[in-house]
């Protein structure tokens, strides 16, 4: 019993921490995109630096939604998720 | 001349309403919360649970504070557009003459002209998620890192957008969901669902996983300093050596920058969403259409 709580508990863990790390791959790479190009975009044309910006610091944030979905999940596997796996297990052991 | 004594006391009954609400959330917080040793990550603390037919109706730490907020942002107002005049005679007229138009050129320059009327709807929401956030400052919990209250906002802003779907006509609507192809009826119907989750929880995990950073950090120096300081006698090793200030750095980019950024992206997102999904011509159109048919009938 005390194993197999163990092993939840523990899989839990390193599912949180998987799913955050693969998950900030993504809207890292992608956030990355935008900055490098809107400082090309402002090089090019430095008179439409304050347009550039505030649209690029858009493009940012929805791109990083991706991001905040693996991080909610990460946040239900740590908080939520061991006390709901256990109460499953005992119900199925009784 | 308006700055008479009763001018005054008016502004100073503004003032202090303004300051009430936030001090009633910190004289509850302090009341209800025991001190507690070490890292603790929770959610909103439940004041009170109404039984219900379908589910108990809950009263929380997050649902106070917002209305606190609300109090306080209306008392502001109050208090900004008290003694306006044609002829400026007071300073905060300037400060709320700038942020009217600023919000009228943002929704004019994002929305059209058909919305002009939205700039104080857009605003509110604007102040009160800036707001919300803004109350981790005072050490209060934020309400936008409940994802009911925020889910609360996304779920009136998707009513929103689809009444203005709506306004081009039914048909047209649900016209929209099958396009380009008949194949792509799922799909349309899960990205339909998926703006107010996605506006949800865009807000509501940004603001959150700042607080949980700040907490790992905070626990983190704690650890450093009681490390390096272990070697002293007494009440000395106790000291919060790499505690004082250095989260307060790291505040001012998740509390403060981040707060703001939210508030406004949401907003953005809103104006975006609504006049996006507001078809113009076949409003237009429906529009002629009735005009006719109303002649006719004469």
């Amino acid at each position: 019993m005390e194993i197999a709580i163990g092993i939840i508990l523990g899989c839990c863990a390193v599912g949180a921490g998987l799913c955050m790390g693969i998950g900030a791959i993504g809207p890292g790479i992608g956030e990355g995109h935008a900055v490098a190009n809107a400082c090309e975009a402002i090089g090019r044309q430095p008179e439409s630096k304050g347009a550039v910006t505030s649209t690029m610091i858009m493009g940012c944030a929805i791109s990083e939604t991706t991001g905040i979905y693996s991080l909610v999940i990460a946040i239900l596997l740590i908080f939520v998720a061991p006390s709901t796996f256990i109460n499953i297990l005992v119900n199925a052991i009784k | 001349m308006k700055t008479n004594l009763k001018f005054k006391i008016i502004d100073i009954i503004y003032i202090v309403m303004m300051a009430l609400p936030i001090a009633f959330s910190i004289v509850l917080k302090v009341l209800t919360n025991p001190p507690s040793e070490g890292i603790s990550i929770s959610g909103a603390k439940i004041f009170l649970e109404i039984p219900m037919p379908l589910q108990n109706f809950i009263i929380s730490e997050s649902q106070i504070n917002s209305a606190m907020v609300l109090i306080t942002i209306f008392f502001f107002c109050l208090y900004m557009t008290h003694g306006l005049s044609d002829k400026i005679e007071l300073k905060r007229q300037h400060f709320a003459e700038l942020i009217v138009e600023k919000v009228d050129g943002l929704i004019k320059e994002n929305m059209g002209d058909y919305f002009s009327g939205y700039a104080p709807f857009i605003i509110a929401i604007m102040a009160l998620s800036a707001f919300s956030s803004l109350l981790s400052l005072f050490a209060l919990y934020p309400p936008t890192s409940d994802i009911n209250i925020v889910g609360g906002w996304a779920i009136l802003v998707f009513a929103l957008i689809t009444y203005y779907k709506l306004k081009g006509g039914l048909l047209n609507y649900l016209k929209g969901f099958t396009e380009p192809i008949f194949v792509m009826l799922p799909l349309n119907i899960l990205g339909e669902v998926a703006t107010p989750v996605s506006l949800a929880f865009r807000h509501y995990g940004n603001v959150l996983s700042g607080s949980v950073i700040a907490v790992l950090i905070s626990a983190a120096l704690g650890g450093v300093s009681s490390m390096v300081l272990s070697w002293l006698p007494g009440t000395l090793a106790s000291f919060p050596l790499f505690q004082v200030g250095i989260p307060a750095v790291l505040s001012i980019y998740f509390d403060v920058f981040s707060g703001c950024m939210q508030a406004f992206i949401f907003a953005m997102l809103t104006m975006l969403n609504i006049s996006g999904g507001f078809d113009m011509e076949a409003f237009e159109k429906r529009r002629l259409k009735k005009a006719q048919k109303a002649l006719k009938n004469k």
